[in-house]
């Protein structure tokens, strides 16, 4: 089970949070203007990498709060944690 | 106004003001378990960096809203006055004396509208469950994932957690005489039976005295 | 009561003033406090413990601790019965009972020995090859094979027993309470931070109870009195005794199994285990290493057995592993167990060490005793059939290959023997540890780990004492600052022990037979039978990888896991592939370190607790009126209320009749209802619900269809306007918790700039709905301050007032298609509002109606259910709601409506069927087809969604959804059931009052 260092509560067991899934996917801001293909890699297509991955994360049990997580999905290290709207700390993918 | 005859609180059905007067002369019990029916709880929400907002509803509810997050202000006794337990950074649980709320939630809306905040009555929403006594700690560690070290989790912190499988606000309040720690278990109120029920089953091997509160 | 035979007249870590009696096996025995069931075995004489599982060969005690292959044992019998125990962990008890696991009909009978006579004709693969083909030949023998397997029985009745869960925190973890954890906690205690020692034992100090050395210049078990008085006096030391850490999880979580009960015997008082949940800022892992053995032939034959263990016997159980012994060893290990068991009254005939030379220490020990050590001597094969009566001994030559040379056999009915220490890296490895080889020891050492753990000792492969001393306490120190422990505490100077001067072990790790197929009895995996031979035929048939070897030969997989058989079988596939070890490379170890039963798993959630059961304020009134519950999520909604001898169908029915005829009344306090406030409440709801928000006035309410970014449904409900900013939300019930969560994401991650606060007020509020031609009638009686006409309080409109002089909310909503009155009261009078309803109602034949009745007077209307017309695969188009589609605005989910899927023509749409019989009730989920064939396949063209029998029509009604419904209207359709095929019509999905005229009254 992960420790979750929520940015306002502190760390916590991962019972207490939930995943949202990869960070950064931004909804397109006229959805209408897009094709299909746009669209479906808006809703569909997610990186799976393995090593440091940027997901959002929720303290669901906790103070209901939204921030992003980088975690490395092979050794499930957690390298940084940060609020929503910031950008990935170490500069990939963003 | 309904008459307080009608009230019935989350855990009415089982009796236990019967139970604390059958428990009265029990003193070797471990954990102290009961219901605190009726508490007033209103949620508020604002801006902490809006001193305009901050200003009014601290001085509506006598202290200033905390900004640490798992600290509360306010009183401990809630005859003494509203306690206000952080519960994220725009959001705080202010709890009072039963029948107190009503009455402020109008303070703190007049006070706090116009700046931003906002106020919801929520006292049926949970009902509380006073825990205390010397296994105290026990009990609460059997289900909940906090570190409830009591150098680490202080009279006076609170948290939103886990426990057992319902969602809990924990309130650590200021310790018994006997120096033992008590707590007070925010439950919602569909599931307080249960989570009454699964307390006195953790609690059972150090002894369960219900009392009143 | 026989005397305990084998038993030394004083000395060990047993109580004689308390015996204990006991059985194995159908025969009552005698042993002491203090025993495990293995020692009170040997105190006894019984040397046959077990059955091996494949060729049922005779095995005995090979060990004294967690890697015992061989005497496994199934304890007590009923409920309380538990397989695969090793006998040397279970304590004795007074009354204990076992039995051996593998050998039917008795151990000394067993029938199934014959097998070791077809020994040639099993070899690895066997089950493999042989039933590859025909299939149907592996059907019919997997149940013989499988009892003939026989590994323990699981207790067939419920687990009388209670178990428990325990969260804890601590700063450092040592795991492992032999030397090596002792000093690390007393070191990281010493600091002030909180520490938490666990040990399998009944005790702390591990080795050191086992043997002779001394520690700060006392006997080692002195010391380690010495190290628990420390932490009984220090409150930051918590003490695990009987404690397994048998699993090393992410982030420092270590899963802990405390057996609190179960060395007192089944049907104690109290919680029998308990599991804890560790998180350890830093861990310890001090878990020792294991004595391996060496293959030879005939290795298995009772009386082999570690020496490590027989030492520990002699030192700490105070019996007599052997009359006369011979120990095998390659390492200077061997001569302390020798010592030990000469000093114990076992007769040493002989010391057989592979190497040419012994350390002094080592060499001294067995000269002061006058042991004979033949060096550069290996064990060959073993005499005795039932038990060891000899070893045969023959020169070793410089390849590690017995030459024949000056053989003899020495008598002897103890075989000890130590092939070098394989430290314990099993926890080191379960959250993604990696392993490097010591070439040195020819072991397998803690590498690099994601964690912030250290190995420690005996566990890092430092295997003297005085060096474990060391390693642990330096590892306190180090666990406690890294934890962030500032103080240094008193005391820095490590408990010290002599030092030897040893000399390097001989890496050996079999000794290949003499005889030709000598290697089919030659055991490495003494539990599951798998021989040298085995592993090389493995190798020869292209099995390389040692993953593919452990499952091709089941090495490793028995009950034990491999403890003591790993290494030893990589050794010698490395021999065969002539690779390196490390390149040979090693298996995964995974939780649990040692089998965890499921009660400790499951700890309190079993029976009520599982899941908990939501109940409503009126919840109790539910019951007392008979209902009967259905799980609505965790709550508990009533379903039916059920009179006298009524039926369901037959209680449905009136209720569904009472609630267009006179007055039915809901419990709908289950609703998801949230509280919305802020500035941009209307631009929020027009963005998460399909349809358009602006023009709502203060007062009222409006339906709302909400879908996710695919444009699939996903829940609905009414908002209400109650003030300029403020709004109520509704949702489903089982949706509630979904959807709050849902509106959260997107306010928080997507729209940061809306001022918009939710609240769930779900439990704030107790709701009963009235519907019905007399629900104004009763609404009228029982409120003054309300205004309740049609003009006043229109449909889809709210008011404010007393309804039986509490305050409430009233809402004209309705899912039933009758005039309804939703009154919403704070949940404190939930119960008080229900009473008034039904004491002032009664005149007009208010009638209480459950879930079912809901689900059928909306079917006749033909609402949806979200969840039962909607699966994540429908849009609101699908279901004819083209008219919550605003066109104008952008919602989640607008785009995906166009997308070529969702625009499809040929899209399952929902419809009303109408089965031919009237009747006749279609299945839920029934599959449709066009055209009914006699046998699959046939083409499936849509599903029943909702189905049931309609006392307000007078028949059977059904939704379904299929493909290009709409268009099929006036068609006829078919369900192939079982038996049977089912003939409906296709119609509009609406069965009662089509014009909604009753909506309004």
């Amino acid at each position: 089970m992960l420790l979750i260092t929520c940015p306002w509560c502190g760390p916590r067991d991962e019972i207490e949070f939930s995943c949202g899934g990869e960070a950064h996917i931004t909804r397109p801001s006229e959805p209408e203007a897009l094709t299909d293909e746009a669209w479906a890699d808006y809703l569909f297509n997610r990186t799976n990498p393995k090593g440091p991955h940027a997901e959002r994360w929720v303290h669901t049990h906790g103070c209901r709060r939204w921030f992003n997580v980088l975690r490395n999905t092979a050794t499930n290290e957690i390298l940084a944690v940060y609020e929503m709207g910031k950008p990935r700390p170490d500069g990939e993918g963003s | 106004m309904a008459e307080p005859y009608q009230r019935q609180s989350a855990l009415a059905h089982l009796g236990l003001a019967a139970r604390a007067a059958a428990d009265r002369e029990k003193s070797d019990a471990g954990v102290q378990l009961g219901e605190r029916a009726f508490p007033g709880q209103l949620n508020l929400r604002g801006d902490p960096g809006n001193e305009e907002f901050m200003d009014a509803a601290s001085g509506t509810v006598d202290c200033v809203l905390p900004t640490v997050p798992n600290t509360s202000a306010g009183e401990d006794d809630l005859e003494e006055g509203p306690r206000v337990l952080w519960l994220a950074p725009v959001e705080w649980l202010i709890v009072t004396a039963a029948g107190a709320e009503e009455a402020l939630a109008g303070e703190l809306v007049a006070a706090a509208a116009g700046c931003g905040g906002s106020v919801t009555d929520v006292s049926d929403a949970r009902t509380v469950i006073v825990l205390q006594g010397p296994n105290a700690r026990d009990v609460l560690m059997k289900g909940c994932p906090l570190d409830l070290h009591p150098d680490v989790f202080r009279p006076g912190h609170c948290a939103q957690s886990l426990l057992a499988r319902a969602a809990v606000i924990l309130y650590r309040r200021a310790d018994e005489a006997d120096g033992s720690a008590s707590f007070e278990i925010h439950v919602t109120r569909s599931f307080a039976d249960y989570l009454w029920v699964w307390l006195e089953d953790a609690a059972g091997e150090y002894g369960v005295q219900v009392i009143e509160v | 009561m026989r005397p305990q035979r084998m038993r030394l007249a004083s000395g060990g870590r047993i109580d004689r003033t308390r015996p204990l009696s006991f059985s194995f096996d159908g025969t009552r025995y005698q042993g002491f406090a203090g025993d495990t069931l293995a020692s009170a075995l040997m105190a006894n004489g019984v040397r046959r413990v077990g059955r091996s599982f494949k060729l049922h060969r005779f095995r005995g005690i090979f060990s004294a601790g967690a890697e015992e292959p061989n005497a496994i044992v199934q304890l007590e019998s009923g409920p309380r019965t538990v397989p695969n125990l090793r006998a040397t962990q279970v304590e004795l008890y007074d009354g204990l009972s076992a039995a051996s696991v593998n050998a039917w009909p008795s151990l000394a009978v067993d029938f199934l020995a014959i097998n070791s006579l077809f020994a040639p004709l099993l070899p690895a693969g066997f089950y493999y090859k042989t039933f590859m083909w025909p299939k149907p030949l592996w059907h019919a023998c997997e149940g013989m094979i499988r009892r003939a397997a026989g590994l323990g029985r699981a207790p067939m009745d419920p687990d009388p027993d209670t178990y428990d869960h325990l969260h804890a925190h601590c700063d450092v973890l040592v795991v492992g309470g032999g030397p090596t954890g002792l000093a690390a906690a007393l070191r990281a205690g010493r600091t002030g931070a909180r520490v938490i020692i666990a040990d399998e034992q009944n005790e702390l100090g591990g080795q050191l109870l086992n043997n002779r050395q001394q520690v700060d210049g006392s006997l080692g078990a002195d010391w380690v009195a010495t190290a628990c008085e420390e932490f009984v006096g220090t409150a930051n030391v918590r003490v695990l005794t009987r404690t397994t850490a048998f699993g090393h999880y992410e982030h420092n979580h270590v899963a802990l199994l405390e057996r609190r009960t179960d060395h007192l015997g089944p049907g104690v008082d109290g919680v029998r285990q308990r599991l804890w949940k560790v998180r350890a800022k830093q861990v310890v892992l001090a878990a020792g290493a294991y004595e391996r053995p060496i293959v030879f032939r005939n290795n298995d034959r009772p009386g082999v057995m570690l020496a490590s263990a027989a030492a520990a016997y002699v030192n700490r159980y105070a019996v007599r592993p052997g009359q006369r012994a011979v120990v095998f060893t390659n390492n200077d290990s061997g001569y302390a167990a020798a010592a030990d068991l000469a000093d114990g009254g076992v007769p040493v005939a002989a010391i057989v060490d592979a190497r040419l030379e012994a350390g002094d220490d080592a060499a001294a020990l067995a000269a002061v005793r006058d042991i004979e050590v033949l060096n550069g001597f290996a064990v060959v094969d073993v005499k005795g059939r039932r038990q060891v009566a000899g070893a045969d001994v023959s020169i070793l030559n410089d390849e590690g290959a017995a030459t024949g040379g000056s053989a003899r056999t020495i008598g002897c009915d103890l075989l000890a023997v130590s092939g070098g220490w394989n430290p314990c890296v099993h926890l080191h490895c379960h959250s993604g540890g990696k392993l490097d080889f010591d070439s040195d020891w020819a072991c397998f050492v803690p590498g690099r780990t994601p964690l912030a753990s250290r190995a420690a000792g005996a566990a890092a492969g430092v295997f003297e004492l005085a060096a474990c001393l060391e390693s642990g306490f330096e590892a306190g120190a180090r666990a406690a600052r890294a934890a962030g422990i500032k103080r240094r505490g008193r005391a820095r100077k490590a408990p010290a022990a002599e030092r030897n001067s040893p000399a390097p072990a001989r890496r050996l790790f079999h000794v290949p037979s003499l005889k030709r197929g000598g290697e089919a009895k030659a055991f490495v995996d003494l539990q599951y039978d798998v021989t040298a031979a085995d592993i090389s035929l493995a190798a020869r048939e292209g099995y390389e990888s040692v993953e593919h070897v452990k499952r091709y030969t089941t090495l490793g997989m028995a009950t034990d896991q491999g403890k003591t058989s790993n290494v030893a079988g990589l050794a010698i596939l490395s021999g065969v592939l002539g690779r390196p070890i490390p390149e040979v490379g090693t298996t995964t170890f995974r939780p649990p370190y040692t089998a965890v039963t499921y009660g400790a798993l499951a700890g309190r959630d079993v029976g009520d607790f599982a899941d908990p059961v939501r109940k409503t304020p009126m919840h109790h009134w539910h019951v007392a009126a008979g209902a009967k519950f259905e799980d609505v999520g965790q709550w508990k909604r009533p379903w039916y209320y059920p009179r006298a001898d009524e039926s369901m169908q037959e209680a449905v029915n009136r209720e569904c009749l009472a609630a267009r005829n006179t007055i039915g009344v809901l419990d709908a306090s289950t609703l998801g209802k949230i509280d919305i406030q802020g500035r941009d409440t209307v631009t929020f709801l027009n963005r998460v619900y399909t349809n358009t928000w602006d023009s709502l006035a203060v007062g009222r309410s409006r339906y709302g269809l909400m879908c996710g970014e695919d444009g699939m449904i996903f829940d609905d409900g009414v908002t209400t306007r109650l003030g300029d900013h403020h709004y109520l939300m509704t949702t489903t019930s089982g949706g509630a918790a979904r959807v709050m969560s849902w509106l959260e994401e997107w306010l928080q991650t997507e729209w940061p700039e809306l001022d918009v606060r939710l609240t769930s007020v779900t439990e704030q509020w107790a709701s009963a709905g009235l519907c019905g031609p007399g629900a104004r009638r009763l609404m009228d009686d029982l409120s003054e301050d309300l205004p309740l006409d049609s003009e006043a309080l229109p449909f889809m409109a709210m008011a404010e007032g007393r309804v039986a002089e509490i305050p409430a909310r009233v809402f004209r909503i309705s899912f039933s298609g009758e005039v309804s009155f939703e009154i919403n009261v704070a949940a404190r009078y939930g119960m008080a509002l229900w009473n008034a309803l039904m004491t002032a109602g009664e005149k007009y034949g208010i009638t209480p109606y459950g879930t079912e009745a809901m689900h059928v007077l909306r079917a006749e209307k033909g609402y949806i259910i979200a969840g039962q017309e909607t699966d994540g695969t429908v849009t609101p188009i699908d279901l004819g709601l083209e008219r919550m589609v605003s066109k104008k605005k952008d919602f989640i989910g607008k785009r995906s409506l166009s997308r070529s899927d969702t625009a499809r023509e040929d899209r399952k749409q929902l419809v009303g069927l109408l089965t031919e019989d009237e009747s006749e009730v279609l299945p839920e989920g029934a599959q449709i087809v066009a055209e009914p064939r006699p046998m699959p396949p046939m083409e499936m063209i849509g599903h029943v969604t909702s189905s049931y029998y309609s006392a307000n029509v007078g028949r059977s009604i059904a939704l379904a959804l299929i493909r290009s419904g709409r268009s099929r209207v006036g068609e006829y359709v078919f369900a192939p059931l079982p038996g049977k095929r089912v003939m409906a019509r296709v119609v509009e999905p609406v069965f009662f009052d089509p014009e909604g005229g009753r909506l309004h009254g």
